[in-house]
C-alpha cells in the first residue's frame, strides 16, 4: 500500500441522535502526506465523527470516500486501510498480547508481520510480556499494545482518538514519534483538544462551534 | 472464508478460557433434565411428550448460553475493534459456526442423557440424527442473529429467550414432530415433511441474516 495517494474525503456529514443534531454539514478532504485534527468542547461530537469516518457509525446524511490512487475504495474493504486508536475501542482481556496482536494481523491478511511487531513492542516498550494475558496490563500498558494493532499492518490512515489518553511520558515520545512518521508520506487523522497535538495538524475541523 | 475461521478460532480461544457458554448451557441442561425426570417419575410418558420435553429441554438449554456469543463482545467494549477489522458477513457467520458447535456439544451429552434417563427409546436413528443435525442449523442460525439485536438492548437475557421463542417456533414444532416419529417409525419418508420445513427453514434464516446483518450490527 506504500506510495499509493489516498484520499479521505467526508461529503456533508450530519449526525443526529433523536432530535439531537451533534454534527452539522462536516466537509472537508484530506490526501496522504497530511495530519487533519478534530478538535472541539466535550460532548461536540469528536468521537461521533472518528467512528462515521473509521465506518464504525453510519451518518443520518452525508457520506465518507476513501479513494485509493483515485480509485473508490469498497465499503466493506475500508477496514484493510485503516487504523484506529481511542479509548472506547478495547482488546481482548482474556486472550495473551501476542494472540491480540495475531489475530488483527491475520485480519488484515497480513502474513510476514514478525519483524514489524517486533520492532512496535521494542518502540512501546511491551518487550518480553508479549504472552501474557492481556488483563494483566496496565490501562497504559494496554493503551500502548492498541497502538502496536494499530499499526502492525502500516495504515495508510491512522485514526488517533485522545492520543496521550493513558499514557507516561516514554509512552507520549513513542506515539509521538510514529504520528510525525505517519504523517510524512500518509494520512492522520487526531481528535483531540490538547494544544501541542494541534499542532501535528495541517487542517483543524472544530465541531460543535457555531 | 479466513476471517470467517478467524472468528471462530478466536471465540473458541476465549471460551476454552472462560467456559462460560459451555458451562452455561450444560449445567442448565442437566439441571432441567434432572427436574423433568424427578416430576416424571415412574410415569411412562408417551412418544409425544418425551419428544416436547427434549425439545424444551434443548431450546432452554441453548439459550442461555448462545447470546453469549455477541453479549460479550458488547459488555467488554470489543464490538468495534471486531468491526473495524471484519465483514459483518464474516462476523456473522464466525458466529454462527462459534454456535453450531456449541449446540453439537450440548447434544452429545443431552441426546444420550434424555434416552438413558427418560427412558426413550428411538426407533430410526435416521431420522432422529438427521433431524438433529438440520435442526442444529436453525436453531444456530436464528439464535445468533437474535443474539446479534439483543446485545445492544440493557435487559439482555430475558430479552434472548423472549425475542428468540417465535422466530424458533418452527424448528421446535417440525423437531417435536421429527422426533416423534424418530421413535415410532423406521421409515424415512415418514419424517420427509417435517426435515424438508427444518431444512428451509435452517437456509431462509441463514440467508436471511447474512443480508440483514449489517443493518443489525453496524449503529
Amino acid at each position: 500500500m506504500l506510495n499509493a495517494k489516498m484520499e479521505l474525503i467526508a461529503e456533508k456529514i450530519v449526525k443526529g441522535f433523536g432530535h439531537f443534531l451533534v454534527l452539522k454539514n462536516i466537509s472537508f478532504k484530506v490526501s496522504s502526506g497530511s495530519a487533519i485534527a478534530i478538535t472541539g468542547p466535550n460532548g461536540s461530537g469528536k468521537t461521533t465523527l472518528v467512528k462515521i469516518l473509521c465506518n464504525l457509525m453510519a451518518p443520518t446524511r452525508g457520506q465518507v470516500v476513501y479513494q485509493n490512487n483515485s480509485q473508490k475504495i469498497n465499503r466493506e474493504d475500508i477496514f484493510q486501510y485503516i487504523g484506529l486508536v481511542g479509548p472506547y475501542l478495547q482488546l481482548y482481556q482474556e486472550l495473551s498480547a501476542q494472540e491480540n496482536i495475531d489475530f488483527f494481523a491475520r485480519m488484515r491478511n497480513l502474513k510476514n508481520y514478525s519483524a514489524r511487531v517486533k520492532q512496535l513492542m521494542e518502540l512501546f516498550n511491551l518487550s518480553g510480556r508479549e504472552h501474557d494475558s492481556v488483563k494483566t496490563y496496565s490501562s497504559g500498558m494496554q493503551q500502548r499494545l492498541k497502538y502496536v494493532c494499530a499499526l502492525i499492518h502500516e495504515p495508510d490512515v491512522l485514526f488517533v482518538d485522545e492520543p496521550r489518553s493513558n499514557l507516561d511520558q516514554a509512552g507520549i515520545e513513542a506515539v509521538y514519534s510514529i504520528l510525525q512518521e505517519q504523517k510524512k508520506d500518509k494520512i492522520l487523522v487526531i481528535s483531540t483538544n490538547d494544544q501541542e497535538d494541534l499542532t501535528l495538524a495541517d487542517q483543524i475541523i472544530r465541531v460543535g462551534v457555531a | 472464508m479466513k476471517q470467517i475461521w478467524l472468528i471462530f478460532l478466536k471465540d473458541v480461544q476465549q471460551e476454552f478460557k472462560t467456559r462460560y457458554a459451555i458451562n452455561a448451557i450444560m449445567l442448565f441442561a442437566i439441571v432441567t433434565l434432572s427436574a423433568v425426570s424427578f416430576s416424571i417419575g415412574a410415569y411412562t410418558a408417551t412418544t409425544r411428550v418425551l419428544a416436547a420435553l427434549f425439545w424444551i429441554i434443548l431450546f432452554f438449554s441453548s439459550m442461555s448460553g448462545l447470546s453469549h456469543i455477541f453479549i460479550r463482545e458488547e459488555e467488554t467494549q470489543t464490538a468495534d475493534t471486531l468491526k473495524l477489522v471484519a465483514r459483518p458477513s464474516s462476523i456473522y457467520l464466525g458466529k454462527f459456526f462459534f454456535n453450531l458447535v456449541l449446540l453439537v456439544l450440548l447434544e452429545v451429552i443431552l441426546i444420550p442423557l434424555f434416552i438413558a434417563i427418560m427412558n426413550f427409546k428411538v426407533v430410526s436413528f435416521q431420522i432422529f440424527l438427521l433431524t438433529m443435525f438440520i435442526g442444529n442449523f436453525g436453531l444456530a442460525g436464528g439464535g445468533t442473529m437474535v443474539a446479534a439485536i439483543i446485545s445492544k438492548a440493557s435487559t439482555k437475557g430475558a430479552l434472548f429467550t423472549v425475542l428468540s421463542f417465535p422466530i424458533l417456533l418452527p424448528v421446535l414444532i417440525s423437531g417435536i414432530s421429527a422426533t416423534r416419529k424418530a421413535a415410532e417409525s423406521v421409515k424415512l419418508m415418514d419424517a420427509q415433511n417435517e426435515l424438508q420445513a427444518l431444512l428451509a427453514y435452517g437456509i431462509i434464516i441463514i440467508v436471511a441474516s447474512i443480508l440483514l446483518f449489517d443493518f443489525v450490527w453496524n449503529e
